[in-house]
């Protein structure tokens, strides 16, 4: 991976009247990336796609695509192709007909752009469907030929804007593998906006995390989700189980905020939990059977609550889910405890891989 | 009741379409039926009295004589010229209600384009008499520039039907573009095209069908109108006028009937070559 710069963005802030969407943010794309900017509604990062594609104007910064300023630039001068949210084809045209526009709308030749459109079509598995309309689509089907209608320009970056957002589960399981797929094949820098995310975990090489127009930590999944910088990434990358104040000087004998990943929690007396010393006891407060993992709340004595994740390789889930009210001691290494304390933590904040 | 009803969806259809299908049948198709049948009688030329004889004698005296044919032609151009007009002016005032104007102004827009419907057509057609007359607006504007009122004539039609059909054109064009969504009008400029290529490729088109929703109005009340060209149409005659001449004048209903015929037949022209283009399938 080159380690030149696809997209900058400079200090950008967006306000709408008094709402202020994006704050200060500094951002950098690398070239032939699969980035994914992930947050809750409303935390600026579909405004930020927006204005990397020119549908919005920054309220003060720079934007820079391929290190050229583009600030200023209108949506059609840039070359960029967005995934938008609803797909938005054409009704009026059939797939061939929306797959060709952008390169109708360059000129290029009849003959040219009808290749060039099958073969984008190819990519997507939709050969032989150039003839529909898109009313006569399933979503899955609408969904690759947005992505179509985007690559077959070949553009600098694809943004994608929550495209998976409208598919079934089992759908956008399928999607992602096969965007990711896509990604390596094509080469081109990726954007991918979602609130999900599994899906960021799964496809990106590196993640941006949103929370109210700001970005709390830059890193690759692994790095994102084994050493958040902060207690709002724990949170929302994985199950956050945070454990500060009282709890954390009894327990860990440590001032601050510290969280522990469920599943790296383990029952005492258990056989994984071998060589490892108790840490706390508590109490089994409720049983969550998810099929392959129960998760276990468990209230502590010295006061909060652990969710402890346990594969079901043993025996019948019925007799886990009648464990509530056991008395369980849990352990953990110390090597899973992670520090959440801002400036003790400062060398997760910077993005690194 | 109910339970019979339930159990019996084709008599819940019956009495729900009944009376609206005796209605259409009866007063709608029979009153067209009358007409045609009319159409094949004649007229006692000095009673006035109808004679029940069958002949094509009316319909060989609309299509053989020259005044019909002229009146005919001119009748569809003025037809022609309003649509064509309306189209042209309701396009950007559909535009910015749609995609510019606060919901606010929306509202105000609607208000405002509506109201002048709820006026009587012919005090509206009145104020166009005055605005046309010699020394109207239209005298006191022009004069400045060595010109004057094209007076009552062909033009004061065309004008005063363009201003009285306007709200039936923009109404539906501001409905199709509401429907118009945003993302698609991004997607155009993301794809490369600027606003005129995004005009061309992507609002005509989706538009299209809400403009021919439009023109079915102002074409067809176009094409009946007489009483605007009555007031304002100076010596010009349009075929409503002579329908209403040969009615009331004349005396001779059969003849006013089979001329009654032209624009019934050039509206069903119109909506089938419509039909062709696809454009009805998306009203």
């Amino acid at each position: 991976m080159s380690s030149s710069a696809a997209v900058r963005l400079e200090s950008v802030t967006k306000r709408f009247g008094a709402v202020t969407a994006v704050d200060g943010l500094d951002l950098e794309i690398r070239d032939g990336e699969f980035f994914s900017m992930l947050g809750p509604s409303g935390s600026g990062k579909t405004t930020v796609l927006r204005m990397i594609a020119g549908f919005e104007a920054p309220t003060s910064g720079k934007v820079f695509l391929d290190e050229q300023d583009v600030t200023k630039q209108a949506p059609f001068a840039r070359n960029v192709n967005t995934v938008f949210q609803d797909y938005a084809l054409f009704p009026h045209l059939d797939v061939v007909g929306n797959v060709e526009y952008g390169l109708a709308v360059k000129k290029v030749p009849r003959k040219q752009r009808r290749e060039r459109a099958e073969e984008a079509l190819a990519s997507v598995q939709l050969s032989g469907f150039g003839a529909r309309r898109p009313s006569q689509l399933s979503g899955g089907q609408r969904q690759r030929v947005a992505l179509a209608r985007a690559l077959v320009n070949r553009p600098k970056v694809l943004l994608l804007d929550e495209p998976l957002g409208a598919l079934d589960l089992k759908l956008r399981r399928e999607m992602q593998l096969e965007l990711k797929q896509l990604q390596r094949e094509v080469g081109i820098t990726f954007v991918f906006v979602t609130h999900d995310q599994e899906e960021a975990l799964t496809m990106s090489d590196r993640i941006a995390v949103f929370n109210h127009g700001r970005v709390e930590q830059v890193a690759a999944p692994a790095q994102l989700y084994e050493a958040p910088a902060s207690s709002f990434v724990a949170g929302f990358v994985g199950t956050s189980n945070l454990i500060s104040g009282e709890t954390a000087r009894v327990v860990l004998g440590r001032e601050g905020m510290f969280s522990i990943r469920p599943e790296k929690i383990l029952l005492a007396g258990t056989d994984e939990a071998q060589g490892l010393r108790g840490r706390a006891t508590g109490v089994i407060e409720a049983v969550v059977y998810l099929g392959s993992v129960n998760h276990y709340v468990v209230r502590l004595d010295e006061g909060g609550t652990l969710t402890v994740l346990r594969q079901n390789l043993h025996g019948t889930s019925d007799q886990k889910v009648g464990a509530e009210g056991d008395r369980v001691t849990l352990a953990w290494a110390d090597e899973h405890v992670i520090d959440l304390n801002p400036p003790s933590a400062s060398g997760n904040h910077q993005e690194e891989k | 009741m109910s339970g019979v009803l339930h159990r019996h969806p084709r008599l819940r259809l019956g009495l729900l379409l009944g009376p609206p299908m005796l209605w259409l049948g009866v007063a709608y198709l029979g009153a067209l039926a009358a007409l045609f049948i009319t159409a094949l009688w004649t007229a006692d030329g000095f009673t006035g009295n109808i004679q029940r004889e069958w002949t094509l004698d009316n319909f060989k005296d609309v299509f053989s004589l020259e005044v019909y044919r002229t009146i005919t032609i001119r009748t569809l151009l003025t037809a022609v010229a309003v649509t064509v007009i309306d189209a042209a002016l309701a396009f950007p005032v559909a535009l910015y209600m749609a995609k510019v104007a606060s919901p606010r102004a929306q509202r105000l827009l609607v208000i405002a384009i509506l109201t002048p419907l709820w006026a009587s057509y012919l005090v509206k057609a009145y104020a166009w008499r005055g605005m046309f007359s010699a020394d109207g607006p239209i005298a006191w504007l022009a004069d400045p520039f060595g010109l004057s009122t094209p007076g009552y004539g062909l033009v004061a039609t065309v004008v005063t039907l363009a201003y009285l059909w306007l709200p039936y054109m923009i109404l539906p064009m501001y409905a199709g573009l509401e429907r118009l969504p945003n993302s698609l009008l991004e997607a155009s400029a993301d794809l490369g095209a600027g606003a005129r290529v995004t005009l061309r490729r992507v609002v005509l088109p989706v538009l299209f069908p809400a403009v021919v929703a439009g023109s079915i109005f102002t074409f067809s009340l176009t094409l009946g109108d007489y009483i605007a060209v009555k007031i304002v149409g100076g010596t010009n005659q349009m075929l409503g006028n002579v329908i209403y001449d040969n009615v009331l004048t004349g005396n001779n209903l059969p003849f006013a009937a089979a001329v009654s015929t032209i624009p019934v037949v050039i509206m069903l022209v119109y909506l089938a070559a419509v039909r062709r283009t696809g454009a009805l399938d998306n009203l």
